[in-house]
């Protein structure tokens, strides 16, 4: 029974609510970073790792902090303020304990602290998980799973992107729409194919 | 009211003092030299210079990979305080511009009259191009179109000209060109032949008004600085003195194909 909720949870945030193309939160890595596929993967990586350490960490603050105190409202100012500390300490822990690791994070790590889709998913898991007076262990469960596949559907949908633009690269693009405008383009057009994955309603 | 304020007051506290705790526990020495380099950077995290923002650069730049000039936002005036903290001369930091090797245009015959799509590459695709001279420009402007700094133009000849004041030399129009005309070179060096021809002297005449022809005279009036090789004069620097007559060459040169440029 839980295992069928979490490849629910699991499909759903990949492919059809995936969190690029039809929640339209994180736009700015998946434009900016899809140049290349090399740098794409590692801002995936580095997105990937963010999201999940954040699922757990807001779970704490969410359950033991805000809940018992009934300040529930304050869930912004106060997730913003962990995510973003949180991430600062991994980068300072990885760049003592593993240079190599940090130089494949680079300087990704440090854009995603404020990303609007690791605070995405830290806000829909106490929206879906949290709120609901529950069993702690399992809500964890389920916020680590949505922010671990939330991020696996970032990378893979950063990775195709990344893919097609080095491919238009070598093809012959009309001059005004070199660039930016053809990525747009591309971009709207795996949104659409993201969405048929909800399936059509008229 | 007051439980909200103490518990967020408390949660920034205990995360400040912990960043900072933290940040002494897991203390990296970096090249100090890096951190001096990263505050004189514009700091725009750009990416023009192709790394992953000023940080890489900066980095880079104190490993010895990459030059005092590889910021093409910030300048001289960054290269300078970049110069100061690494210690060199930036006197040493030699400028270099794009430079157009042929002075054609509407000086070169057609050999055929060119239909096709209005571009330096693809004109080039129909037997080296329309120009008579297998040397020279084709003048369509692929150099100008590709230029990120809108600093080639064409001249009232046919002829892409570079504002030196604008170059960065980047490079992008010396891979545009399909000729293989333009170079980067020393701003410093003034003067040059603008002309690539290798071909005999008839042939050159035939096709063109303002190519080399291989007359020597520049050779001997500068006594060896310029050397005709090929049919094609070259000036070697490194053999100018400053007896050398340059202006009495561009004076004499029969095709005025030596220029000094501006």
């Amino acid at each position: 029974m839980e295992f069928n909720q979490l490849l629910m949870i699991a499909i759903s945030v990949i492919f059809i609510n995936n969190f690029v193309l039809s929640k339209f939160l994180g736009l700015c890595p998946f434009i900016g970073v899809s140049k290349e596929t090399r740098s794409a993967f590692c801002m995936g990586l580095a997105v990937t790792f963010v999201m999940t350490a954040s699922s757990i960490i807001t779970w704490a603050v969410y359950s033991f902090l805000l809940k018992p105190f009934h300040i529930e409202y304050l869930r912004t100012l106060s997730f913003i303020l962990v995510i973003a500390s949180f991430v600062q300490l991994i980068e300072m822990f990885i760049q003592k304990f593993s240079p190599a690791l940090y130089r494949v994070f680079g300087i990704y790590l440090a854009l995603i602290t404020t990303n609007c889709a690791v605070f995405g998913v830290a806000v829909l898991n106490s929206e879906m998980f949290l709120k609901t007076a529950g069993n702690f262990s399992k809500a964890l469960l389920f916020c680590v799973t949505q922010g671990f596949c939330a991020g696996v559907g970032f990378t893979i949908v950063l990775l195709f992107m990344s893919g097609i633009r080095e491919r238009l690269e070598l093809c012959d693009v009309p001059r005004p729409m070199k660039g930016m405008a053809i990525a747009f383009i591309v971009a709207s057009l795996m949104s659409m194919a993201f969405m048929g994955f909800a399936g059509f309603r008229f | 009211m007051i439980i909200p304020v103490l518990i967020m007051s408390a949660m920034g506290i205990l995360f400040g003092l912990g960043l900072a705790f933290a940040s002494k526990i897991f203390k990296v020495d970096t090249d100090p030299k890096v951190e001096k380099i990263l505050s004189a950077l514009p700091g725009a995290n750009c990416g023009a210079c192709g790394k992953a923002g000023c940080a890489g650069l900066a980095e880079a730049i104190a490993r010895g990979d990459a030059s005092l000039t590889s910021c093409p936002a910030g300048g001289d005036e960054v290269v300078g305080k970049i110069a100061e903290i690494l210690g060199v001369d930036k006197c040493s930091v030699a400028r270099k511009v794009a430079r157009v090797g042929c002075g054609g245009g509407n000086n070169a015959k057609d050999k055929f009259l060119y239909q096709g799509v209005k571009t330096c590459a693809a004109a080039n695709l129909i037997a080296g191009g329309q120009k008579a001279c297998s040397f020279g420009c084709l003048g369509f402007g692929d150099c100008v179109v590709i230029c990120p700094f809108d600093a080639i133009h064409m001249n009232e000849d046919g002829i892409p000209v570079t504002d030196i004041e604008k170059c960065a030399a980047c490079g992008k129009c010396v891979s545009a060109c399909p000729k293989n005309i333009i170079s980067i070179e020393d701003a410093s060096e003034k003067y040059y032949i603008k002309c690539l021809s290798r071909d005999k002297a008839n042939i050159v005449k035939n096709a063109c008004k303002v190519g080399c022809i291989g007359c020597k005279i520049c050779e001997k009036l500068s006594k060896g600085a310029f050397i005709v090789e090929n049919n094609l004069s070259k000036l070697d620097y490194s053999k100018l003195s400053d007896a050398t007559p340059l202006k009495l060459c561009v004076e004499k040169c029969p095709t005025k194909c030596i220029i000094e440029a501006t």
